[in-house]
């Protein structure tokens, strides 16, 4: 089974990244962007087809390592 | 004082600290590495030094922080023992849930590799008795992620306890957004667990030792905690 767990910053933190990739994309001429925020996408083969179990492997996964819940929400998606 | 200094893959600042303690103490540190369960009996500080470990894979110190090792530092920790950690170290013991928050990105964006200035915020902690408070010291950071964040009410109960310890200051000791290099909130620089036993620094004191290479100021830290150490035996 493959699923996809995405991380990306809380609202409200900071990312210099972020800000510097908005920069970029403006010095490129791509208009009308307004911001970006950026993050990380972690696509995950999953042993087994049970979809439940899946959801709850990734979580486990996200909050153990994947994501550091201080600074960062994630969200998990079993892509079949 | 039997200091152990943790040793994860990546890091490259152990040497440098293993020979400051040898300088200062007189005693070789023993090397511990990540894989390794437990800590040498008798162990009485335990420092997590600088570097890269897992090349700052995934988030930095991130990996290191959930090697077997740190269940020992743990279990250190939780009986009151001392953890220093330096640069990555801080980062790994903030990754570990041994003390609060997160270090960022520069705020910049650029690694940064240069002396700073610290004020030393207090003297009655086993970390700092080497100084006092409100003194300024000279010591070198090099760090890409040092940009210490945490949600606003860790940071109140940070200040209101007086966790603290060292702030990015100029030389005469004025916190002022110019000299805080990296952009970390309040101009953290380092900061201590709430029983006081775990202390986080960015900045590098145990490359400030030596005369012949340039300042002494970092060497307070550690003769403060030979002195510490030395009381309690």
């Amino acid at each position: 089974m493959k699923a996809r767990v995405t991380v990306t910053l809380k609202t409200g933190i900071l990312d210099p990244q972020g800000k510097a990739i908005e920069g970029a994309l403006r010095s490129l001429g791509v208009e009308g962007v307004a911001s970006v925020r950026q993050g990380k996408v972690f696509d995950i083969e999953i042993e087994g087809a049970d979809p439940a179990k899946a959801e709850a492997l990734l979580k486990q996964a996200a909050d153990k390592l994947l994501a550091n819940t201080v600074i960062e929400n994630y969200r998990v998606e079993v892509v079949g | 004082m039997k200091a152990a200094v943790v040793v994860f893959p990546g890091i490259n600042r152990e040497r440098d600290m293993a020979r400051t303690l040898k300088l200062v103490s007189g005693k070789d540190p023993a090397m511990v590495w990540h894989a390794d369960t437990e800590l040498p009996a008798g162990t009485d500080l335990v420092v997590i030094p600088g570097g890269f470990s897992y090349g700052d894979y995934l988030r930095c110190g991130a990996i290191a922080a959930r090697s077997p090792i740190m269940d020992a530092v743990r279990a250190h920790a939780a009986k009151g023992g001392l953890v220093l950690g330096v640069c990555n170290g801080f980062q790994i013991l903030c990754e570990s849930g041994l003390l609060p928050g997160v270090l960022m990105r520069n705020g910049q964006l650029r690694f940064i590799c240069r002396d700073v200035y610290l004020k030393v915020e207090r003297s009655d902690t086993p970390f700092t008795r080497g100084y006092n408070a409100g003194q300024v010291i000279r010591v070198p950071v090099a760090h890409g992620e040092g940009n210490y964040i945490a949600d606003g009410e860790t940071i109140a109960r940070l200040e209101g306890e007086g966790r603290v310890i060292f702030r990015y200051a100029s030389p005469d000791g004025m916190i002022d957004p110019n000299w805080n290099h990296n952009g970390a909130i309040n101009a953290i620089a380092g900061i201590l667990s709430d029983k006081g036993n775990v202390l986080g620094m960015m900045p590098h004191p145990e490359n400030h030792v030596e005369a012949s290479i340039g300042r002494t100021d970092g060497r307070g830290l550690f003769a403060g905690l030979v002195d510490q150490l030395g009381q309690a035996a």
